[in-house]
């Protein structure tokens, strides 16, 4: 299954977080590498949006939408402050 | 709403939004679609138009087994309404001031957020060195192509690689972008260019590791993938 960028999921996160997120660091929980989210590697085709990591390929993030609203599963990324 | 065709398969929708916050080269939208049924289908598509141009313009390709792109080419109207969100996306955006030289690499429709940047350049009146490779099926399917063909951006350096058909007298490239090409056409690694990248994620991912290989630091490309489609 062909991967898209972070940029697939900007608008799902700049409406949770009211921000632009695609340049803000992420630190991945496994191989603890910080990428910006704009270059997550993301699938979209589950029953939600998974991303994972560019440098180790583990999931660091999935979206689902439950009843029409987004919900963020973030527990394997650390957000870094936006630079 | 004004709609203009491109090719066969593209679109020009041009939105004249008055109450819109502007919004940075290389962004997108989100376009909402909401069925009868109260179905809603949503997708984003990348703005084709500069900040400094009068309208907000984007230029949809049909995918033949889309949700929503067969909608926005073959069926909406002027007059019709569209649910959009954004700007989106601060990553893969170039401005003036993120400098150059500037390496932008289109597979397919993957021209729209470049073209948007290279009218930027346009606009702005950059002294910042420009060079686009544009792949293509065909003269055809070449979205831009009379301003990309006709010299409207005096000064980049266009490249235009046709991939399966071409006139007798062309003379642009006959066939893919290949590992040769961009060695051939990269920027020396010595200048630190800045390289984005946009089209079908095979052609992306390819032209990123040639680049890489190449000498060009990898934190200086920025993607943009679209999936298995395009050309």
């Amino acid at each position: 299954m062909d991967a898209l960028d972070g940029n697939a999921i900007a608008g799902v996160l700049f409406e949770h977080f009211g921000e632009e997120m695609t340049m803000t660091r992420g630190r991945c929980a496994h191989c603890h590498t910080a990428s910006r989210i704009g270059e997550l590697r993301v699938y979209m085709r589950a029953p939600g949006a998974v991303a994972r990591c560019p440098v180790c390929g583990k999931v660091v993030m999935v979206i689902v939408q439950i009843r029409g609203e987004p919900r963020f599963d973030l527990a394997s990324i650390e957000l870094l402050h936006p630079i | 709403m004004e709609l203009t065709d491109e090719t066969a398969r593209t679109k020009d929708i041009v939105l004249d939004l008055p109450d819109w916050v502007g919004h940075r080269a290389g962004q997108h939208v989100d376009v909402r679609l909401t069925a009868e049924d109260g179905y809603q289908a949503e997708r984003s598509y990348s703005i084709a138009s500069a900040p400094e141009d009068g309208h907000l313009v984007l230029t949809v390709e049909r995918l033949d087994d889309g949700e929503v792109s067969p909608y926005l080419v073959d069926v909406l109207m002027p007059g019709d309404q569209l649910e959009l969100r954004g700007p989106i996306g601060g990553y893969f955006v170039w401005e003036e001031s993120l400098g150059g030289p500037l390496l932008l690499i289109a597979g397919g429709s993957g021209i729209v957020p470049l073209r948007a940047m290279l009218r930027h350049w346009s606009a702005v009146g950059s002294s910042v060195p420009v060079r686009l490779l544009q792949s293509s099926g065909s003269l055809d399917d070449l979205i831009y192509r009379d301003e990309l063909l006709d010299g409207a951006y005096a000064g980049v350096d266009i490249r235009v690689a046709l991939t399966r058909e071409w006139p007798d007298d062309w003379r642009g490239r006959r066939g893919r972008i290949d590992r040769e090409l961009l060695r051939e056409l990269a920027w020396p690694p010595s200048e630190r260019p800045l390289a984005y990248i946009c089209g079908p994620t095979a052609f992306v991912e390819a032209a990123a590791e040639w680049l890489v290989e190449n000498g060009q630091e990898p934190g200086r490309i920025r993607t943009e993938r679209f999936g298995p489609t395009g050309t």
